[in-house]
C-alpha cells in the first residue's frame, strides 16, 4: 500500500478555518443555520466546523448535529457485510432552517443521496448546502456538487482517500491510499 | 462487523450472545427513528413479508406489521382461520402457495412445537418464529431484555425470577435462553405442577414461593396461565392460584425494594396480577409493548440485511 499525505499540520488547520470564513461570508450569524454531519466520519468535521465557528463568533449560537444514513442507502441487502446503524442526534428542528450538510470525501455522490433523503424525516429546510474536506473529482455517480471544497483530489476507483482527525486518530492528515500491484 | 449468524429467526437457542447483542444495539436505533415526527425508514422496500398465524395473537402481529411497515416493507396478512387451511390444505402447500406470489420473509405463528423450523428445511424464504405452540417465542424474549437492559442499562447481573406457568409457556423458555445468555441470574416460581421437571438444567433456581422469589429479584416477569394448553388441571381452582401465585400492590409494597414488574400480555387481570400493579410505576407492560415494534424493526432488518 502506497500512501501519499495530502494534507496535514499546519495546511489542514488553514484550510478548516477556510471552509468557515466561507460560510460565515454566506450564513453571517447562524442564528438560521445548522451544521449536519454525516455519520460516520463527517462528524468529526462537523465538530471540528462548530468548534472553529464558535471561536470566531463567541456570541452566536452554533447549532450542530449528526445525521446516520444507513436505512436511506441504496446498497442494503447488495452488500457482504450487513449496514450497522450509527447513532442519529439532532436535538433542534430543521424546519425552514438553512443546513450545512457535511462529509469528509465526497466521492460517488451516493452519500450525499441518501442523506438529502434521511433528513426528510427532521422537516423541510429552507435550503440545504453541502460542505466537503476532499472532494474526489470526475467520480460520481449522481449529479452531486458541494458548496464548500477543502481540498479537491484526482484519483482512480481503486486508491482510497483516508482522513484521519486528531481528536480520534492523533493527527489531522488526508492520505491518499494506493495498492502497489 | 458481522452479522447475525443465522438465516431465519426460529429460536433464542440459535442465537449467539453476539446476535442478541447486535439486535439490541440496533433496536435502539429503531427506538429512535420511532420517536421522530416521521417514524419510517426505506430499508425493506424491496422486501415483502407475510405474516402466517395459525394461532390468534393480538400484540405480537400488531407489532410485526407495524414493525413491517415502518421499514416500508410489502405486508401480506394470513389468517388460518379464514383461509384454505380449513380445507384441509398443508402447512407446507400454503405456505409454498404464498411463496410462489414472490414473498421474501415469512412470520409465523403455530399452535405447535417446531413449527418454525420444519418449514424453514422445507421452504426457501427466511422464517421468523412469532412463537410455536409451547416451545419458543424469540422476539417476545429480546423485547423484555431489551426493556431489562432500557432500564438498569444491563441485564448482566440482574436477578429475574418468571412467574407461573412455565411448563406451557414459550416466553419462559425463550427468556431463560435470553437472558442466561446476556449473563442475567434467572429463577423460575410457580406451582409445582407448572415447574417442568428437568428445568434446573437450563441453569436456573427454582422457587415454589413467591415472596421469597419477589425478595430474591431486580425483575418479575408475570405470566399468564395458559388454558388453553392445558389438557388436565394443574391446580385445584384460579382462585387457590391467585391467592399463591397472584402479584398484588400489598406484597408489592410489602418488599424492601423496588421491582420492575413485566408481563408478555395478554393480561387475566385479577389472576396473575392486580389491576393496581399492572397500571403501577413499577410496571413496564406497555414500555414492553412499544419495545416490541423496534426490537421486531432491528430483527427483520438484520435478517433482511443479508445478500440476496
Amino acid at each position: 500500500m502506497l500512501n501519499l499525505t495530502l494534507l496535514d499540520g499546519q495546511k489542514f488547520q488553514i484550510t478548516i478555518q477556510r471552509l468557515c470564513r466561507q460560510l460565515i461570508e454566506n450564513h453571517n450569524d447562524f442564528s438560521n443555520t445548522v451544521l449536519i454531519g454525516i455519520q460516520p466520519r463527517g462528524i468529526f468535521l462537523a465538530k471540528r466546523v462548530a468548534e472553529e465557528l464558535r471561536k470566531i463568533l463567541p456570541n452566536d449560537t452554533i447549532l450542530q448535529g449528526d445525521l446516520d444514513i444507513t436505512f436511506y442507502r441504496d446498497d442494503f441487502r447488495r452488500r457482504e457485510n450487513p449496514l450497522v446503524p450509527n447513532q442519529t442526534r439532532i436535538d433542534f428542528i430543521i424546519e425552514g432552517k438553512k443546513v450545512v450538510m457535511m462529509d469528509d470525501v465526497l466521492w460517488t455522490g451516493r452519500t450525499i443521496r441518501a442523506a438529502m433523503d434521511a433528513m426528510q424525516a427532521f422537516g423541510r429546510p429552507e435550503k440545504v448546502e453541502l460542505l466537503t474536506l476532499v472532494d474526489r473529482r470526475y467520480s460520481r455517480h449522481i449529479p452531486v456538487a458541494a458548496d464548500y471544497v477543502g481540498i479537491e483530489v484526482d484519483s482512480i476507483a481503486s486508491q482510497r482517500v483516508v482522513v484521519s482527525w486528531k481528536e480520534t486518530d492523533g493527527e489531522d492528515k488526508i492520505e491518499l491510499l494506493s495498492e502497489v500491484k | 462487523m458481522a452479522g447475525l449468524s443465522t438465516r431465519h429467526l426460529l429460536g433464542i437457542k440459535d442465537l449467539t450472545q453476539a446476535d442478541i447483542e447486535l439486535i439490541l444495539q440496533t433496536a435502539d436505533t429503531f427506538k429512535a427513528v420511532l420517536n421522530r415526527p416521521i417514524k419510517k425508514v426505506p430499508s425493506l422496500r424491496d422486501v415483502t413479508i407475510a405474516n402466517i398465524f395459525f394461532e390468534n395473537s393480538t400484540r405480537t402481529r400488531l407489532s410485526f406489521e407495524l414493525a413491517e411497515k415502518r421499514l416500508s416493507a410489502d405486508v401480506v396478512n394470513f389468517a388460518a382461520s379464514s383461509s384454505s387451511v380449513s380445507k384441509g390444505e398443508t402447512l407446507i402447500d400454503t405456505v409454498n402457495n404464498i411463496l410462489a406470489m414472490k414473498v421474501d420473509m415469512v412470520v409465523m405463528r403455530h399452535p405447535y412445537a417446531g413449527a418454525g423450523i420444519f418449514l424453514s428445511k422445507h421452504v426457501n424464504a427466511q422464517i421468523v418464529n412469532a412463537g410455536d405452540g409451547a416451545h419458543e417465542h424469540p422476539t417476545q424474549a429480546l423485547l423484555d431484555a431489551y426493556s431489562i437492559r432500557e432500564k438498569y442499562g444491563d441485564v448482566a447481573g440482574k436477578k429475574v425470577v418468571i412467574v407461573g406457568d412455565i411448563l406451557h409457556s414459550r416466553v419462559a423458555l425463550s427468556n431463560i435462553l435470553c437472558l442466561k445468555q446476556l449473563g442475567a441470574e434467572v429463577m423460575v416460581c410457580g406451582p409445582t405442577t407448572l415447574i417442568p421437571k428437568y428445568i434446573g438444567t437450563l441453569g436456573v433456581k427454582v422457587e415454589h414461593n413467591l415472596i421469597k422469589a419477589l425478595n430474591w429479584c431486580d425483575v418479575a416477569n408475570m405470566l399468564r396461565i395458559q388454558l388453553e394448553r392445558q389438557d388436565i388441571k394443574y391446580f385445584p381452582s384460579l382462585r387457590e392460584y391467585t391467592m399463591l401465585y397472584g402479584l398484588n400492590k400489598q406484597i408489592l409494597d410489602s418488599l424492601d425494594k423496588e421491582i420492575m414488574v413485566m408481563h408478555p400480555g395478554p393480561i387475566n387481570r385479577g389472576v396473575e396480577i392486580t389491576s393496581d400493579v399492572a397500571d403501577s410505576k413499577q410496571s413496564v407492560i406497555l414500555d414492553q409493548v412499544e419495545n416490541g415494534v423496534a426490537v421486531r424493526m432491528a430483527v427483520l432488518y438484520l435478517l433482511a440485511g443479508q445478500t440476496v
